[in-house]
């Protein structure tokens, strides 16, 4: 396969992998930090390097109104938002599932306001886990390039319709530059043709879509919409491998696992710090420590075998999170623990929370918790906030 | 073409829903004008066939007859009376519902 490397940043990877998807229609709204892949666009669409319709609109809710516009007629749409956008469109995002339509969406995690602040963390996204929407957390940008593709050919599959969001970590993954491997744009046409929906308005066959039910028929809707969205599982995995097989690039499904095997530590991850961890993971295991690293791609569908998996494995399991459910835990502890739940052993686990609002997590935060796990003194507390800058007993 | 009421048969098995809420266009499953209070009558004699009132009805349920003329679905019409504050040359008005016996 002849090599066609570019160095870009992940906001700028996603633009290139959305480019190798052709969307007929782009319907977007700028916000820090997800404005440079909508600059992008426009500069393709501008220079006729895709040929798409470039929506101006006047907010996110429009946006993504204009995007469930676009799939109700059958064609490809593209948007991407962040925190406060992703938030201000919320009432969109929840019709356009509920509709079955397949739109994809990038979101570059961001802290929630207030304190105001343009810096990330994951409780945008989080915060929308019952959306229905699938969500995929990448580690990096050449992973976001390739989830762009490989999110149409999951949404659009006829088992599954249903929406894509591929979050980035907002600046630490949007904003830093790395050589990212470009498809060849004919390889990526025949692994994702166009979609034929029927699910659409057309003049052959006009249809109502989304229309009213009484209670009687309601929750019937509902079911449907979760098992489509459980099955994605199966058309998640068999996507992956074969994009694995066609581009060179395997991303282990659902999760990906690193020396947990007969680890006695597993820190469970989401994103980009996934690299860090790894990072300290090779640190400690040169110097003895048996620790991994498992990282969580997908929280919805929630990868339930996997999780399942790992706790069989008899490791101390730590979930390191940019995200609090204030007055209770992190909202992917709680997911993971419901899974443990259901093992013959309990699994001993504990939620480290940091990164909340741009703060770095750095490798003696991840060290530290790594001691932690390995202590193998009972845990204290539940839920413990890392890399606190002050003492939070006084 | 006028849509006609079919009968709905409730699905007892989930593979006879639609994958998404979306259904063919103008499957009407009831009559739906219950909530009537006045009624639009149509003169013949002063009708001009300007199918003002079948442009502006906000239900679509005033149609074009064969010579030019309206007829009002009075299985569908609401009452809101639209039609007859349009109409430029006083051809329908509005009557009770319950002193209309004949509809």
């Amino acid at each position: 396969m002849k090599s066609n490397l570019k160095f870009v940043s992940g906001d700028e990877a996603v633009a290139l992998g959305v480019r190798l998807a052709r969307p007929h229609v782009i319907s977007a709204y700028p916000i820090t930090p997800q404005t440079i892949v909508v600059e992008r666009l426009a500069d393709f669409v501008e220079d006729g390097s895709l040929k798409a319709e470039y929506m101006h609109v006047e907010s996110e809710h429009s946006a993504m109104a204009a995007a469930m516009g676009v799939s109700s007629v059958g064609a490809r749409a593209f948007t991407a938002t962040s925190s406060q956008g992703l938030l201000h469109m919320a009432e969109c995002v929840h019709y356009a599932s509920g509709a079955r339509f397949p739109i994809v969406m990038m979101n570059a995690n961001r802290s929630i306001a207030v304190p105001w602040s343009i810096y990330g963390d994951q409780r945008d996204s989080l915060g929308l886990l019952d959306s229905g929407w699938i969500q995929v957390y990448v580690e990096d940008a050449q992973e976001a390039l390739d989830m762009m593709i490989q999110a149409y050919k999951v949404a659009e599959h006829p088992e599954v319709m249903t929406p894509f969001m591929v979050n980035l970590d907002g600046f630490v993954l949007t904003h830093t530059y790395e050589p990212v491997e470009v498809p060849d744009q004919k390889q990526v046409d025949d692994f994702l043709p166009m979609y034929q929906s029927t699910n659409k308005m057309s003049m052959d066959e006009p249809k109502s879509l989304c229309f009213s039910t009484s209670p009687a028929d309601n929750q019937e809707f509902k079911y449907m919409q979760h098992k489509a969205m459980e099955g994605s599982v199966d058309i998640i995995r068999e996507v992956d491998a074969e994009f694995g097989q066609v581009f060179g690039r395997y991303y282990h499904g659902m999760t990906e696992s690193y020396r947990c095997e007969d680890a006695e530590a597993v820190l469970m991850t989401l994103g980009s710090v996934t690299g860090t961890v790894r990072t300290v993971v090779d640190m400690l295991r040169a110097e003895g420590h048996k620790v991994g690293v498992f990282k969580i791609r997908y929280m919805r569908p929630f990868p339930q075998d996997e999780v399942k998996e790992l706790g069989k494995l008899g490791s101390r399991v730590g979930v390191l999170e940019k995200n609090i459910s204030f007055g209770n835990e992190g909202t992917v502890f709680t997911n993971v623990n419901s899974v443990f739940s259901t093992l013959e052993k309990r699994v001993e686990s504990k939620n480290y929370v940091g990164g909340l609002g741009g703060r770095d997590i750095t490798k003696e935060d991840i060290r530290g918790i790594f001691m932690d796990l390995l202590s193998k003194e009972p845990f204290t507390e539940r839920v413990e906030f890392i890399g606190m800058g002050c003492d939070t007993n006084e | 073409m006028r849509p006609k009421v079919r009968a709905y048969k409730r699905p007892s098995k989930i593979s006879e829903y639609p994958s998404a809420p979306a259904f063919e266009s103008g499957h009407l499953v009831t009559k739906n004008a219950g909530w009537r209070t006045f009624v639009p009558i149509v003169d013949p004699e002063k009708c001009v066939g300007c199918l003002r009132c079948y442009l502006v009805c906000p239900d679509g349920v005033i149609a074009r007859t064969e010579n030019n003329k309206v007829e009002i679905d009075y299985d569908f019409c609401k009452g809101c009376g639209i039609c007859a504050h349009e109409c430029k040359v006083k051809a329908i008005t509005m009557k009770k519902e319950a002193d209309e016996d004949e509809i």
